[in-house]
């Protein structure tokens, strides 16, 4: 499977301190893929690395197959819409579709006004007065509509109240289902992303702590409950990741691959939500320094 | 037309979601052999969910037999579930209900059935699973 | 892009074309009356014997408007510099909006190539009007006046203002790419612009051709003045008393055929002084005259208009080089 974007060992560094670190990534085509990760993980300075308007400190990316060049070929093939949605609050929504016309090759002015039409946009409204759920609608018509391979979306929904977001994700998936294009949203929250992302990157601590498909990792982790138990005691095939005891009760959140046989524990699925943050706080912990910074489920 | 539904909060995957609901939707006669079940950009447009579970669903639903694309114009409910499953389901539930009375007797309570119930499907099931 | 640019910039170039129209107005409304007072006055003073009153009354006619288009010519070119040039760029930064236009389907290159040549184009049409309009509506002012080095007004007619203009404009986008912030750079785009006039008109000007030299004598209505040093006497006369018209004249120096100035014996001897100046101007001068002549450094009127294209061209020259720097500064991805 041919991969829209490839990292290698990235890394950008801003005096002394590493935004992103060591990021080795595959991500393949054709996937709504989730960034995740809190504040300052990095995720936009990953985007911002992918879109071209940052240069690595170190290692290297590669999108669709070429480096994120300042060339009107690859900006062409990569729509983007930064963080906070901007646009020019002095030009109407018209105006920013002849933007979209004059400045793209590729433009699809039908698809443009449609969208336009189906959002009940008024063309003749400035950007600057429309409400944050329009205006990234808006960004994200401009960044469809240029038909780009890929879309990158740096936290679209962040700030956007919840019919707005809801909007927000319809369209977008509309826009996959129709013209198959691959997709890289990002957001602090998973709950954002549950519904659309097939593919989950988690970003913590300027680093990549996990990797894969989601519906692999679902079926991999499970939460099993008991009596007091050490972990030394575990099944080697079970990976801990994370763990809790009382004085009569032990928690683990393992990943396997294989089926759990003990009758004494609970097992119960794992939220995604929980999975990320288990993965998160498994980074933060001294006590888990030995195990590897990157669980990769393919 | 099937309208289909999320639930979020059930811990059942997407994709099976759409898929029981085809079901359903069949035993009730809702859905017909010949009828069209809604495309994929639909159905996103709706829930905004992913377009491959969509797909994936479909695919469950063809290699059960019960629906098949006809390419340029959709996705088609083609056979209804099969009514042999009925007898086999009443010879299991006859089983199951034996194994209960044992069970009872023994002194265990419908928490201890629902562990070892899930613990022997989930095994089950994952042994399928490579 | 060029459109798009175009899209952005139409209301400010509406406003400049509606400002550029109402002093056409004004100048096409007072230009004649000033022909026909020239005409009627100045042209025919010979005659009359009062040139000086003639002329006087002349220049400061329309007084005010003088000034008001004398101020207009000199500030629209950093006001350019400043409300155009420096939020070209730096306003997309502060606004974030450079993440909008530098990931559509052009290179930043070729956004910016087009900012600088709209920019520069637009800015250097719209003060080169501004500068004929009012060089025609002044000519006969000027022809009176017989001043076109003045420092200030050398910089407010034909076409330098041309050069300030798009070297404003430049410095402006230039600093708004380096500090990305829109009022830093509207303000080094002030401070920048003032600074390179002031030291191009000082420090520049006066050696961009070799002043040539001239030996006038002294007559009777050069207007010599005394002054009594703690070493002695000297004399000196002001540039203006020299009757070279339209010349810049950098210094005049009274001296012998062999370039000594006159001594204080001597001066003490010819031109004895009261409290208020010589006590016989007079004989001062003849006896002045004798011996002295006045050494002018100057240049003359056939040097303005090469003075005024180099000018033009140290301006554009450098509107070049800063473009190149932030060509070469646009290429390299933020930090």
């Amino acid at each position: 499977m041919t991969a829209v974007i490839e990292t290698n060992g990235l890394g950008k560094r801003y005096g002394r301190k590493w935004a992103l670190h060591d990021c080795t990534l595959t991500i393949p085509e054709g996937k709504v893929v989730g960034l995740v990760g809190p504040n300052g993980a990095g995720k936009t300075t990953l985007l911002h690395l992918a879109v071209g308007l940052l240069a690595p400190t170190s290692g290297s990316i590669t999108v669709l197959g070429g480096r994120p060049d300042d060339s009107s070929a690859q900006l062409a093939r990569v729509g983007f819409v930064a963080q906070d949605t901007p646009t020019y609050a002095g030009l109407s929504v018209a105006k920013h579709l002849r933007m979209g016309a004059y400045l793209n090759a590729s433009w699809d002015s039908e698809l443009a006004n449609s969208r336009i039409d189906q959002l009940s946009l008024d063309p003749r409204q400035k950007a600057g007065s429309l409400s944050g759920g329009q205006r990234a609608q808006l960004a994200l018509t401009l960044a469809i509509a240029k038909r780009p391979e890929i879309l990158l979306l740096d936290e679209p929904v962040a700030g956007l109240d919840p019919l707005a977001r809801r909007e927000f994700l319809q369209n977008l998936m509309e826009d996959v289902a129709v013209h198959g294009v691959s997709v890289v949203l990002s957001s602090h929250l998973i709950v954002d992303l549950e519904r659309v992302c097939d593919h989950l990157v988690v970003l913590f601590g300027s680093q990549v702590q996990l990797s894969g498909e989601v519906s692999a990792l679902l079926s991999s982790h499970y939460r099993l409950s008991g009596p007091r138990r050490e972990p030394s005691t575990m099944p080697s095939n079970q990976e801990i990741i994370e763990e809790s005891h009382t004085d009569r009760q032990s928690t683990f959140l393992v990943r396997t691959d294989d089926a759990i046989l003990d009758p004494a524990w609970t097992v119960k699925p794992v939220t995604l939500d929980d999975l990320v943050l288990a993965y998160m706080s498994q980074a933060r912990g001294p006590g888990h320094l030995q195990r590897p910074a990157l669980g990769v489920v393919s | 037309m099937i309208e289909f539904q999320l639930d979020t909060a059930s811990g059942v995957a997407t994709y099976l979601q759409l898929v029981q609901q085809v079901h359903q939707a069949l035993q009730l006669g809702i859905l017909e052999p010949g009828d069209q079940l809604p495309t994929a950009q639909q159905v996103v447009a709706k829930l905004a969910i992913n377009p491959n579970t969509v797909l994936k669903a479909y695919r469950d639903l063809e290699r059960e037999g019960l629906a098949r694309p006809r390419p340029g114009q959709g996705t088609f409910i083609v056979g209804t579930l099969a009514r042999s499953d009925r007898a086999a389901q009443e010879r299991f539930l006859a089983l199951m209900t034996a194994w209960l009375r044992e069970a009872r007797a023994a002194g265990l309570g419908p928490d201890d059935i629902e562990a070892i119930y899930r613990t022997a499907v989930r095994n089950s099931f994952a042994e399928g699973v490579a | 892009m060029i459109r798009f640019a175009w899209l952005q910039f139409r209301t400010q170039a509406a406003l400049a074309a509606g400002v550029l129209a109402i002093v056409a107005v004004v100048l096409a409304a007072t230009g004649p009356n000033l022909v026909h007072i020239y005409d009627t006055t100045v042209a025919s003073c010979a005659a009359q014997h009062d040139c000086s009153t003639a002329a006087t009354a002349f220049t400061d006619t329309d007084g005010p408007l003088q000034v008001f288009l004398g101020a207009l010519v000199l500030l629209v070119p950093l006001l350019i510099g400043m409300f155009w040039g420096a939020p070209l760029v730096s306003r997309e930064f502060e606004t974030g909006t450079f993440r909008l236009s530098w990931t559509q389907g052009i290179t930043r290159a070729r956004w910016l190539a087009v900012k600088f040549g709209l920019g520069a184009l637009v800015s250097m049409a719209a003060v080169g009007l501004l500068s004929l309009m009012v060089t025609w509506w002044s000519s006969q002012l000027d022809k009176v006046s017989a001043d076109q080095f003045n420092p200030l007004g050398f910089g407010v007619r034909d076409i330098v203002p041309i050069g300030y203009a798009a070297f404003a404009l430049v410095l402006g986008v230039t600093a708004g790419l380096v500090l990305r912030r829109m009022l830093p750079a509207m303000l080094t785009a002030l401070a920048g612009f003032i600074a390179v006039r002031e030291i191009v008109t000082l420090w520049a000007r006066p050696y961009l051709f070799a002043p040539m030299h001239k030996s006038l004598p002294i007559i009777a209505a050069s207007p010599l003045s005394f002054d009594q040093t703690p070493t002695g006497i000297t004399v000196s006369e002001s540039a203006r008393g020299v009757g070279l018209p339209n010349a810049w004249v950098y210094s005049v120096k009274i001296v012998d055929n062999g370039g000594h100035p006159p001594t204080t014996t001597f001066l003490n001897r010819a031109c004895p002084q009261g409290n208020y100046g010589p006590l016989n101007s007079r004989d001062c001068t003849a006896r002045l005259a004798a011996r002295f002549h006045q050494l002018v450094t100057y240049q003359p009127s056939s040097r303005y208009w090469p003075m005024q294209w180099y000018e033009l061209a140290v301006f554009l020259g450098a509107a070049v080089l800063l473009v190149a720097f932030s060509f070469w500064r646009i290429r390299r991805p933020l930090s």
